[in-house]
């Protein structure tokens, strides 16, 4: 059976080229970048050429401004925790977005609880964040405001730069999750409004347990970890420098012809929703044209979204659903329940993210079988009213 | 794939899905926790269940557990399918993953709910 992948918000598999870069670095490149041999010059030149590879691409000032990290959680921890601490003398308000990923999210919450304030703005219908509503709740206490640059679940993508113009004239911080807008977003942070950024390598076909937080010059953030001199002590460690290698490569592969990818996976993905749409009772999730490339997100009404996707499995997709029985935490999606859904329709849903190897024979396979499976499913719903 | 066989093929294969026409008795849950809905319709013939069948919308272990709770009452006096339990659908299922043990809560107490509905129908103390 063909096995057909359309979970790349998930992860992505890791590119050859990226790989062929790695290899030396865990072959005969050993050394450690702090070393003053050779050994350790080696090691140097690959992490520097790397940083400079990752600041190319975001278009930052300077190499400097790239922090590496194990990845996207790791970064948004040290960003937003780290102007926490930094700043928690100047004020103690931070804003947020009531879709963030879990690695915001949390850190935003735990951070409630010893003592700082936090607005969680809510969205529209298509997971829009409101820049006025954003600018109304900014206060004399406000530190820090950090909003996605485009959701994980439903693909909606922020007016981020709006958002960063207003933080900036208020004087607050801007920090940006935008672990799924690289590669599909171009960014230049030289000429963007953004202060922190962060990014994972593995959702852009390079490694897992690698990614990295940008970091504007001057930003003051104090450490999380406590150790050694690496990365501006921001992220103590010696470094994973296969990874970094890695990463520099991959961010370099997904940031060159941005606009071609892009439109071609869109045109992947309209004929998708084109295709899905054709199913009675069935909604799009997200945003109609503010949407990433690869997402699609639809609620199938009166089934449940683990057994699409069990049965999808079983017809070689895989794909995702922010349905309760599949979170483990017993409830559904709070990005789906933030915009507006009741419990039933957030269980109904289904997320198929597409990438660089899916085609349109494999979309249209995709579509075929899921018209099967939502009729046999419906057949045994209790809650279709017949 | 995260169940064994049998959930599988009760997930794939589901035995007596669908409606009763005139039913000795319906009996509906609604899980809180997750929202999984859960509908079983019986037959009773003299205080044996000679048919049933059931409606789902929920998750693989929600319908592996209706599909394989209908298999264990065909053909039941009232009392033992009111002896059987949740735990019992769990167990005929082969297990589940922990996380799931709570999706297949739901068969048993459908059933316990539609011998209810039978009851008060009938006069049945
Ligand atoms: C929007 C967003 N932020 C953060 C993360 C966390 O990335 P990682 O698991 O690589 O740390 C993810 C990955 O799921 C994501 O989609
Ligand atoms: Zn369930």
């Amino acid at each position: 059976m063909q096995r057909i992948y359309m979970d790349h918000s998930a992860t992505t598999p890791l590119d050859e080229e990226v790989l062929e870069v790695m290899l030396p670095y865990l072959r005969e490149i050993h050394g450690n970048p702090s070393s003053v041999h050779v050994f350790g010059s080696e090691a140097r030149k690959g992490l520097n050429e790397a940083r400079e590879k990752v600041a190319a691409a975001l278009g930052a000032s300077s190499p400097e401004e790239i922090i590496f990290t194990s990845g996207a959680t790791e970064s948004n921890n040290i960003a937003i925790q780290g102007v926490a601490r930094a700043l928690s003398s100047r004020g103690r308000h931070i804003i947020t977005s009531s879709i963030e990923h879990h690695a915001v999210l949390d850190t935003v919450k735990y951070l409630g609880q010893i003592g700082f304030e936090v607005t969680f703005l809510p969205v529209d219908q298509y997971g829009m964040v409101d820049p006025d509503e954003l600018a109304e709740n900014i206060t004399e206490d406000t530190i820090l405001v950090s909003i996605m640059a485009a959701n994980n679940e439903i693909g909606t993508i922020q007016p981020f730069e709006k958002i960063g113009e207003i933080c900036r004239e208020r004087g607050v911080y801007f920090h940006t999750d935008a672990v799924q807008a690289i590669g599909y977003l171009p960014f230049n942070l030289k000429e963007q409004p953004v202060d922190m950024l962060s990014l994972s390598a593995h959702k852009f076909y390079g490694p897992k347990g690698i990614g990295a937080l940008y970091c504007r010059k001057g930003t003051k953030i104090r450490q999380l970890c406590f150790g050694g001199a690496q990365e501006r002590k921001i992220r103590p460690g010696t470094e994973n420098l296969p990874g970094i290698v890695g990463l520099g490569r991959a961010i370099e592969l997904a940031t060159t012809d941005i606009e071609n990818r892009s439109r071609n996976l869109a045109a992947l993905r309209d004929r998708l929703i084109r295709g899905l749409l054709e199913i009675e009772d069935i909604r799009l999730n997200g945003h109609p044209q503010k949407r990433l490339p690869g997402n699609v997100n639809v609620s199938v009404l009166y089934v449940e979204g683990e057994s699409l996707l069990l049965d999808l499995d079983l017809k070689g997709v895989a794909a995702s659903s922010g349905s309760a029985c599949t979170s483990g935490s017993l409830d559904p999606s709070h990005v789906l329940m933030a915009i507006g859904l009741d419990h039933q329709t957030a269980q109904g849903s289904l997320r198929l993210s597409l990438g660089k190897s899916n085609t349109v024979a494999e979309i249209d396979y995709t579509v075929k079988c899921l018209k099967e499976i939502v009729e046999r499913l419906r057949k045994m719903s209790p809650v279709l009213k017949k | 794939m995260m169940y064994n066989e049998k959930v599988m093929d009760h997930f794939q294969n589901p035995r007596n899905v669908g409606e009763i026409d005139s039913p000795s008795g319906v009996g509906e849950v609604g899980n809180m926790r997750c929202g999984d809905i859960m509908k079983i319709y019986i037959k009773v013939e003299d205080n044996i269940i000679k048919d049933i069948k059931f409606l789902t919308f929920g998750c693989g272990a929600a319908i592996a557990s209706s599909s394989v709770l209908t298999e264990m009452v065909k053909n039941k006096t009232i009392d033992e399918a009111l002896a059987i339990t949740n735990n019992d659908v769990a167990e005929e299922l082969g297990g589940l993953p922990a996380a799931k043990l709570h999706c297949s809560n739901l068969a048993a107490d459908a059933l316990h709910n539609a011998i209810k509905d039978y009851k008060e129908k009938n006069n049945i103390p």
